[in-house]
């Protein structure tokens, strides 16, 4: 029982990020009709925004200490970080110690400047292009994005830890009659899953309960009934690419303390993330946050130690099987409308 | 009137075989005329750098290059000379090699078998390298290997660690001076055994790959020798990025120490994954929970940060080793490139110079001369202490370190500590050893491929 709990959170973490991803895939292709390959992308620039920031906070003075030497023998040069100088150490430090919730607020504006960027610069122009070109382009961009960022960071993962009081795991079992150390998890882990599920909720009443998401939906219905309501309804749309651009940056951000970040991460997300958009049903918000857990948490049990010695290979497969039958069963995804790429 | 004995039909044979001669590929004209494979004819001798330029093992890569670069200017007197003042083997002497000047063409191996393949026969068949060198991978290191065999040139590995780099797959063309496998088993150990104890029961997460496979083989044989109960092996794809689902059935296991078969970014994240789950303050069995990461290099444990502190591993080689010849290295490096080498640039630098030094005491480039040199060579003052390349399988047999995360680096390049340099006595085994490719792995012969 206590192994089947843990799977459960191992893929509701998991899932998160597949959720968010897939949810910011979907608002994309529902008001612009455009499959973003560069999605996993920003998902990329989210994280080393997180990175950025660590590293602006860590700008430092240089002293010199004579009783140390470095690796050639020369004495060793010592950096003080500028916060610490000006706030003193204690303060400094917390800053420091804090920069990824930090990161957050940095990211917002950058991510929602990333996705206007983006979509005036480039996409807008592939509105009525087929979907190939568009997939085509954004996959380019998604390349170029990514060897922007090694050029500057490098290939190696760039540790970005949570801060220290949100560091560890507490022993959630305990709570629930287990043994000690039967369940274990990660706080940050819980926290990313917490905050996953107030993004999901902040854009589904965003969309739900404001007047600027009712026009947004009217217009993924009807784009052109409403633009005929003399509404500009692009600019809505573009406004919700970098709505969308910003939720991937913070599924970026806050995953910065589980995994080390590197060029290479928005791929390992994108093409799970599309699976989870198509089992959701292509257009459905709903649909993409539904498959984006479920698939988190099939993984996790596929990864199991019973499940890979009774099929090996199911946890490498397990995604793609489970779009296969889906697809089989429901060719529209889960919660897919009719209509959506059908045409 | 003149009378010109040209005819169409004449001209046409003439087009068609003077054609057909440009365009065999320079590869087969060379060797019709030479000894050997991209025998050098001018003032120079061209060797190749197969390095990963770009995908994740790119700051590796460039690491080696780096190093590479440097043994190419201490060959040809440039700079201080580097590891030429330390080498026991006084055959270069900073004019090239044999007296040609050495240039060289750098490949990009992406990390990728076909990629690493491509890139090494373009610098044979176009460049004319005579040499291929680098690498970070034990699959690209196989693939080149072969490929350096079937085209006659010499193959002096980068960083590989597989046991079958110079096991089942050895050939006669390919060297490695990295330490393998078998030897972190042996190394590690005793160094496990004596900190941790002799009733420990482990798990082992494994990438799923070749690399992987051996190291787990060879850990697994180690600890089990020494004691240890060996709780469950479990494979992980190598794609994984997060090992949370992989980790959290390990403290209900009944394990107390959990062995991460992993390198490079599975590296990084299994083991921040694990230190997440708060692994390492947690008593299992009476005793601390530990975690074990066999294969260190110090890309990882600066990607790993300061999760690795106090988890013990292995290395081929350390800046910090207290030798004249790893001194003078780290001076070299440091000084040009202002930080420590990796272990992975020492052991392309000490290859760059092996393969040279080689040739020098050969007289010749031809490959057969080369292999004849360097099988059973043994030197010192490249960096490990004393070293023998052992002809039977074209392995280096020296020290190997064993080695901790730092508890209080002082600077970002001593995030790791030497615990114990193992001495060679206690990772060598026999040729035909069976995590070696038994009686059956053999070297082939040498190809000259004139």
């Amino acid at each position: 029982m206590d192994a089947f709990i843990l799977q459960i959170l191992n893929g509701l973490d998991k899932g998160s990020a597949y959720a968010l991803i897939a949810l910011g895939l979907t608002l994309i292709f529902g008001t612009l009709g455009v499959v973003n390959f560069a999605h996993g992308a920003l998902f990329m620039i989210g994280a080393f925004c997180a990175v950025f920031l660590q590293r602006l906070l860590s700008l430092s003075t240089v002293t010199v200490d004579e009783t140390k030497t470095d690796f050639l023998g020369n004495p060793l040069k010592v950096e003080t970080p500028y916060v610490e100088s000006w706030f003193g150490p204690e303060v400094g430090g917390a800053i420091l110690d804090w920069s990824v919730p930090l990161a957050i607020l940095f990211a917002i504006p950058v991510m929602i400047a990333v996705g206007f960027i983006m979509e005036r610069g480039l996409i807008k122009h592939f509105y009525k292009r087929p979907h190939a070109d568009q997939i085509l382009v954004t996959f380019g961009l998604a390349i170029v994005l990514q060897e922007v960022i090694k050029y500057f960071y490098g290939a190696n993962p760039i540790p970005t830890p949570a801060p220290d009081s949100l560091s560890g795991a507490f022993d959630l079992g305990v709570y629930f009659g287990f043994d000690p150390n039967a369940i274990i998890y990660p706080y940050w882990r819980m926290i990313y899953f917490a905050f996953a599920m107030l993004i999901i909720a902040g854009v589904f009443g965003f969309l739900q309960f404001t007047t600027f998401g009712m026009v947004v939906r009217a217009g993924m219905v009807d784009r052109e009934t409403v633009s005929m309501l003399g509404i500009n309804i692009d600019k809505r749309f573009t406004m919700m690419f970098g709505i969308a651009a910003a939720v991937a940056g913070l599924a970026g951000v806050m995953y910065t303390p589980i995994n080390p970040p590197n060029y290479h991460m928005g791929m390992d997300f994108l093409v799970l993330s599309f699976v989870v958009v198509v089992v959701g049903g292509m257009g459905s918000l709903p649909g993409a946050v539904l498959a984006g857990f479920l698939l988190g948490i099939l993984e996790s049990f596929a990864s199991t130690t019973w499940a890979t010695t009774t099929i090996p290979g199911i946890n490498q497969i397990i995604i793609y099987l489970v779009a296969i039958i889906v697809l089989l069963t429901r060719p529209r995804g889960l919660m897919g409308r009719k209509g959506v790429m059908e045409e | 009137m003149s009378k010109s004995d040209l005819t169409r039909r004449g001209v046409l044979k003439t087009s068609a075989g003077v054609g057909a001669g440009l365009a065999l590929p320079t590869i087969f004209t060379a060797s019709s005329a030479a000894a050997y494979t991209n025998e050098p004819t001018g003032g120079s001798v061209t060797l190749g750098f197969n390095v990963p330029q770009t995908g994740p093992y790119a700051d590796e890569g460039n690491d080696e290059l780096l190093a590479q670069q440097l043994a190419v200017e201490h060959l040809n007197g440039e700079g201080d000379g580097g590891c030429l003042n330390t080498f026991t083997s006084k055959a270069l002497k900073g004019n090239g090699i044999l007296g040609k000047k050495v240039e060289f063409v750098t490949g990009d191996t992406q990390t990728k078998s076909d990629a690493a393949r491509a890139s090494a026969k373009a610098m044979i068949e176009k460049d004319g390298a005579i040499m291929i060198n680098g690498g970070s991978s034990s699959g690209v290191a196989v693939a080149v290997q072969g490929l350096c065999q079937e085209a006659g040139v010499i193959f002096m590995a980068g960083l590989t660690h597989a046991n079958d780099t110079t096991g089942k797959d050895r050939k006669a063309n390919g060297f490695r001076h990295f330490f393998n496998a078998y030897m972190s088993g042996a190394a590690l150990a005793p160094v496990l055994a004596n900190e941790m104890g002799k009733e420990r029961r482990a798990y082992h997460l494994t990438a799923d790959y070749n690399w992987g496979w051996t190291q787990e083989e060879s850990i697994v044989a180690s600890t089990e020798a020494m004691g240890w109960e060996t709780v469950n092996t479990v494979k992980t794809p190598l794609a994984s990025t997060d090992f949370s689902a992989y980790i959290t059935p390990v403290l209900n296991s009944g394990a107390d120490v959990l062995v991460l078969n992993h390198y490079g970014g599975n590296m990084v994240n299994s083991l921040s994954n694990a230190i997440q789950f708060d692994l390492l303050s947690k008593q299992v069995n009476g005793k601390d929970f530990k975690i074990v990461v066999p294969l260190y290099s110090e890309l990882m444990a600066a990607g790993a940060g300061e999760n690795i502190k106090g988890v013990l591993g292995s290395m081929n080689y350390n800046w910090q080793l207290d030798n004249e010849g790893s001194k003078q290295f780290v001076k070299s490096f440091g000084e040009k490139y202002g930080k420590p080498p990796s272990n992975s640039a020492q052991t392309c630098y000490a290859q760059v110079l092996l393969y040279a030094d080689a040739c020098e005491r050969a007289g010749t480039f031809n490959p057969c001369g080369v292999v004849e040199a360097l099988e059973g060579f043994e030197f010192d003052g490249l960096g490990n202490g004393p070293t023998l390349y052992r002809a039977e399988d074209h392995q280096c047999f020296k020290d190997v370190l064993v080695v901790r995360g730092a508890q209080n680096p002082t600077t970002a390049y001593d995030t790791l500590e030497i615990v114990e340099i193992t001495p060679v006595e206690q990772v060598t085994y026999a040729p035909n050893h069976p995590m070696f490719g038994g009686d059956e792995a053999t070297l082939g012969t040498c190809n000259p491929g004139a």
